[in-house]
Parts: structure tokens; sequence; C-alpha cells
């Protein structure tokens, strides 16, 4: 890789002295520093590079930024555009080649040292780099446990009751926005799409109540594509607002299969973390009956990664005990918190739990607070 | 003194007037005090010494009189009637206060009345319907939250994610018996069992020849015994640690058990190293009780 390398800056050097041969005339004109340093230094050059080809690029560069420039010089102050980006350019290769080097030498000295040589570093990610949260809920904090079996969900975590959801729209949905609700019906075991009809949400909510539902689900539609989620538990619970995006329906996967069954699919939830992660996860669990029908092989998953829930519905196979398959069917969506609300939704008196509040809570690329 | 024509003239026709708003086809008034709203002779409040308008603050309506008499007290010109909020009576208000004046005006007051009270009706209408909150979104924060969920779609990996979490509850054995995977880990867990057997049936041997003569003559009826006394332990082991289990077939029993040590045995930790280990005393144990109640049999008969 060196050679090739050594004689493509051959050939460059080449190609560079027989433009200068043709274009000197151009080149006088042109009063940029660069191009006037390395016509100097090209001639010159041109008998040392015989001699010395190892240091073929070393040489070529370092006479051009040692001797000719002086040593504030950088590459953003050459007014010239494609000069400039022709040395910046220059300068990028360099740098990579010497990170391939260390890499390379890094490399070597693993191999030599075989068993000692010091652990792999671990790259820095943004789950790495996370601001530790202080409502990071511990698996076996007494608080967090007394305070579950005694909220809004406890009902249907102790298997009081069995879900039951109502969705619905804004007013005057569009296609799309009628179709996902379909589709989110299948999704969801005991649900029904109601058509909204220009009523009010406040005098919906305890005709719900009355009925036996236990979950409101609204889809907020603009500009004919759905944008909002509501989320209320009913008898009294809480109301969760989320934005929703990127909504993919069934029709729009790609390699997805067969329509879902009435199975009753699994729940996954992952990575929530902290106290306000948590009841928000409790939420979602509460949707989907308790039971799974493993014969249907179908889950539903709730995936947090920085502040995004990311929905998918899978169908699995389990190839043998290593190995499982999954296939997509199913709308998936992204949601993403706003606020979450203690009564049922009222958004003039109700109290707030929690709400996004970006200048306070954006600030940092670091902190997450699902 | 006030010159209705001649200020008139100055102001309003085809002349410059600070309130005047001119489009194509006609021209309004910006004036506040005027009742009609268009720039006229008859509507100017400027260019009519005896003028009157209604006007509505707060939900109730006002009317207000200028008359030439007050015209040099610039801040006395406007007389302030308060209206009734009965339409009907409001109506009457006027007559009363505007009586003997030109019917225009009068005209032109009941019906601006009548405007205002129409739309008081509606707002208070459509306060108590529900009232649609429009949220300006910032295109700057848009763009910002959709990259960040992008990044955050790729640095979830869902595929991977959603399968590790399903293979997770494969080997906790959620799905229970439905799956015939863990044959391999069956195989294994009985090799451990007869391992196991074999070592007890060898600490067996030991003891027994020390203490028993009755040991050394049957000693194929003790090695079979023992067999039996290992299966009852496993019964006993089994019902001494899985409270929960309701299955009653010893099958069924040893497999779960068996699943269990695979379990142990696979996940990492200290705790579970003990598992079989506890296990090995208990049999110890039981066996020790059992042993002391063939000898008394024998001994009797």
């Amino acid at each position: 890789m060196y050679n090739t390398h050594v004689k493509q800056t051959e050939q460059k050097q080449q190609k560079m002295e027989s433009n200068e041969a043709t274009t000197s005339k151009s080149f006088s004109k042109k009063k940029g520093k660069t191009k006037k340093v390395k016509r100097k230094v090209k001639p010159d050059e041109a008998p040392v590079q015989e001699m010395d080809q190892a240091e073929g690029e070393e040489t070529e560069m370092k006479p051009v930024s040692g001797a000719c420039f002086p040593p504030t010089f950088s590459v953003s102050e050459i007014k010239n555009k494609q000069r400039r980006h022709s040395m910046f350019l220059k300068l990028k290769e360099e740098k990579r080649k010497q990170k391939l080097e260390l890499k390379k030498k890094k490399k070597k000295e693993r191999k030599v040292l075989g068993d000692k040589a010091p652990p792999k570093e671990v790259p820095k990610t943004i789950e790495n780099q996370r601001i530790y949260d202080e409502t990071t809920v511990n698996p076996e904090d007494e608080e967090v446990a007394f305070d579950e079996g005694t909220d809004e969900f406890s009902a249907y975590f102790n298997r009081l009751t069995n879900p039951k959801v109502l969705i619905t729209t804004s007013d005057r949905p569009r296609g799309r926005t009628v179709r996902f609700c379909e589709q989110l019906a299948t999704v969801i075991p005991h649900a029904h799409v109601y058509y909204r009809r220009g009523l009010a949400l406040k005098r919906v909510i305890p005709q719900c109540v009355s009925r036996g539902f236990t979950y409101l689900m609204v889809i907020n539609e603009d500009r004919k594509v759905p944008n909002g989620l509501v989320l209320c538990h009913l008898p009294d619970g809480p109301t969760a607002h989320f934005k929703v995006s990127n909504v993919r329906l069934r029709k729009e996967m790609k390699r997805r299969g067969k329509d879902p069954t009435e199975h009753v699919p699994e729940v996954i939830l992952n990575n929530f973390t902290t106290r306000l992660g948590h009841s928000i996860g409790r939420m979602f669990a509460a949707l989907f009956p308790h039971d799974p029908q493993f014969v249907g092989r179908q889950v539903a998953t709730f995936h947090n990664q920085r502040d995004f829930i990311f929905f998918r519905f899978h169908r699995y196979i389990f190839k043998n005990e290593k190995k499982v398959g999954i296939q997509e069917l199913g709308p998936r969506f992204t949601l993403k918190l706003r606020s979450l609300q203690k009564g049922t939704f009222d958004s003039k008196f109700g109290e707030y739990e929690w709400v996004h509040k970006r200048h306070e809570m954006d600030s940092s690329r670091r902190k997450f607070h699902l | 003194m006030q010159h209705d024509d001649v200020i008139w003239d100055l102001i309003g026709n085809k002349s410059f007037c600070s309130y005047k708003v001119k489009t194509k086809t006609q021209q309004f008034c910006r004036n506040e005090y005027n009742i009609t709203g268009l720039c006229n002779r008859s509507s100017c409040p400027l260019a009519n010494s005896q003028y009157a308008t209604v006007r509505e603050e707060k939900g109730l309506c006002y009317l207000y009189m200028k008359v030439i008499e007050r015209a040099a007290f610039p801040a006395r010109m406007w007389e302030k009637v308060k209206l009734d909020r009965n339409y009907a009576k409001a109506l009457e208000q006027i007559d009363e206060n505007l009586i003997y004046w030109p019917r225009f005006i009068r005209h032109k007051c009941k019906q601006r009345l009548t405007k205002i009270t129409q739309y008081l009706i509606r707002i208070r209408k459509l306060t108590l319907k529900r009232q649609r909150k429009l949220v300006p979104l910032s295109r700057k924060v848009e763009r910002r939250e959709k990259r960040r969920e992008e990044k955050a779609l790729i640095a979830a990996q869902l595929e991977n994610a959603i399968e590790k979490e399903l293979l997770d509850r494969l080997k906790q054995g959620t799905y229970g018996d439905i799956y015939n995977f863990p044959i391999h880990a069956f195989d294994k867990a009985m090799e451990k069992q007869e391992e196991e057997t074999e070592s007890e049936e060898e600490e067996d041997e030991e003891e027994e020849s020390g203490t028993r003569e009755f040991v050394a003559e049957d000693e194929f009826e003790e090695s079979d015994l023992s067999d039996f006394e290992d299966m009852n332990n496993l019964k006993v082991s089994s019902d001494e640690e899985e409270d929960d289990e309701e299955e009653s077939s010893e099958e069924e029993e040893s497999e779960e058990e068996l699943e269990e040590e695979k379990t142990k045995a696979k996940s990492k930790g200290k705790a579970p190293l003990k598992g079989p280990i506890r296990k090995k005393r208990a049999f110890v144990e039981i066996e020790y009780e059992q042993e002391t109640e063939p000898a008394q049999k024998s001994k009797a008969t």
C-alpha cells in the first residue's frame, strides 16, 4: 500500500510538472502564494525526487509549509477557493495517513504483547456519556415498589381489570390517519375505533368510563399526517401527550409479513430507566392484556432510546435455541413525550407532572429524561 | 366656529385625512367613533358637529353623543351613556336619547347595536365549546429533533435488541414447554445428574460399608434402593424447592429441575453455583433419614 501511494505521488508530481510546463504563463498571472511557491519548489524537487522516493510526500509538504510560509499560516487564509480546497484536501490526506499508521502500530503492539496487551479502549457513545439522572430507578427500590403498588396502574397489574382501548382522532381526519387508527386497532387487542365528530374530550371521557374503557387514545392530525398522540388512562389516570413522527403504515413496510392475527401479543419495554420512564413504561404495558398468547408469536416493542420511543410490531420464530428470526408486520411509529398530566385530559386546569421545557431540558446533548 | 362643510372640503372629499383608508372601490374611515366605518359626508365624525355612535367595551354597549355646544371642549365632547344589557330595552334607550336627532344617525346606531349584540352572543357560545389552541412549531427545532431521532434509531439497533430480549425470555423459560429446544441442555443436564448419582452412590457405599453388615451382603439391593431413594429425593427436593409447581408427573418435574439447573449453570454469578451444592447436601440428609428406616424394619423382621 505504501509503495502504491509513493507511485501515486510520483504520478502527481509528474502531472504537476507537465501542467506547469504548459500553463506556466497562466500561473504567473495568478497571484496566489501557493502556486508560485510550488513552482519554485518543483524544479528543485525534481532531481531530489529520484533520490528520495520514500520521503517524497513529506518533502513535498515540508518545504512548502516550512520554508516558504510564515509559521502561523493556516489553510483557511488562502483566498482562492480552489487552491484552498486543494490544500485542505492534502492536509486531510496527511492526517488520515497518520491515523492509519497509528492504528497499524497499535495493532502490531497488540499482536506482539498478546495477553499482556492493554485492554481495548471503549469508544465514547452518547449512551456512555449520558449525564446520570438522579431519578434512575433501582430495581430493588422499595419506595418505587410501594408507589407502583398503589398507583393508578395497580389495578391492572393486580389483574383486576382488563384493558379496553378507545381510539379516536382529531376533527375531520384524513385517509392516512384513519388507516393508521385502523391498523393500531388490529395491533392492540380489545381496541375500538370511533369517529370523532367534533365532540369535546371532556364530554367523551365520562361516557368512556361508563362503558368500561380503560384507555382513550386520541391521534392528532396536522396537514394530513398524524403528529400527536394523547394517551389517557381512564378511571382518572394519568394523561400522556406525545409527539408522533415517522409513521409507517403496513403497506409501506418492506418485506413485511401477513396481517397480524387476533392473538394477544407479547410486550417488550426497553430502556425505561428513570422514574418518569418507569411510569410511562407501565402505561404502555397496561395497554395490552396480561397473558400473551405465545401461539401467535407476535411481539410489540416499545424501545426507548435518547427520549425517543420506537414502536415496532413483529412476528418471531425460533430457529433454534440461539437464533430467532423476526419479521416486521404492523405499523411503526416513534413517540416523544411532551407532557404527563396527573388526572384525565384537562389542558387548562390539569396538574402536570412533567412538561417538556425546551430551553431547560434541551440544553445538554447528553441529558435524557426517560 | 364650527363649519362642517369647510371641514369636509378639507379632509373628506378627495383630500387627505389620516383616518381614511382607500381601496379600489371604496373609502373607509378608521376613526373609532365612526358609526358605519365608511368615509362619507354623513358618517364622518369630524365633519359632523352633531353625531352619535354605539361602541362596546368588555361586553357592555355604550352610546356616545357629540353636540355642537361642546365643540369647544374636546375633553368633554363625547357624552357616554351606558345601554341596558337587554336588547329591546337598549333600543328604547337609544330612541329616548336620540329623540329629535336626524333619522340617519338613529337608524345607524340601532343597526350597530344589533350587530354588536349578535357578535357578543357568538363569543359567549364559542367560549363554551372546545377551543383549538394552535401551537407554533419552530423549524429549527423540528429539524434538530428529526436528526436526533435518526441518530437514536441507528443507535437503538432495534432488531438486535428485540432478538436478544426474545432469546433471554426463551432461556428464562417464560415460554414453558412450547419450544422443544432445550434438548441439548436437557441431555447435558441428564449427564450431570448421572454424575451426581454416581458420586452419591460412592458416598453411600463408603458410609454403609463402615457401619452395617447387611450392606456387604446386599450390595445390589442397596444400590437399587439408593436409585429409588434418588428418585424419591428428586421428588422431595423438587417439592421443597419448587413450591409453585403444581404438575404431578415426575418427568416434568425432573425436566424443569434440570432446566433450572441448566439456567443456573448458564447464568453467571456466584449464587447459582451454590445450588447444586446445596442440593447435594440435601440429598445427603434425606438419605440419612431413609437409611435408618429400612434398618429398623429389617431389625424388626
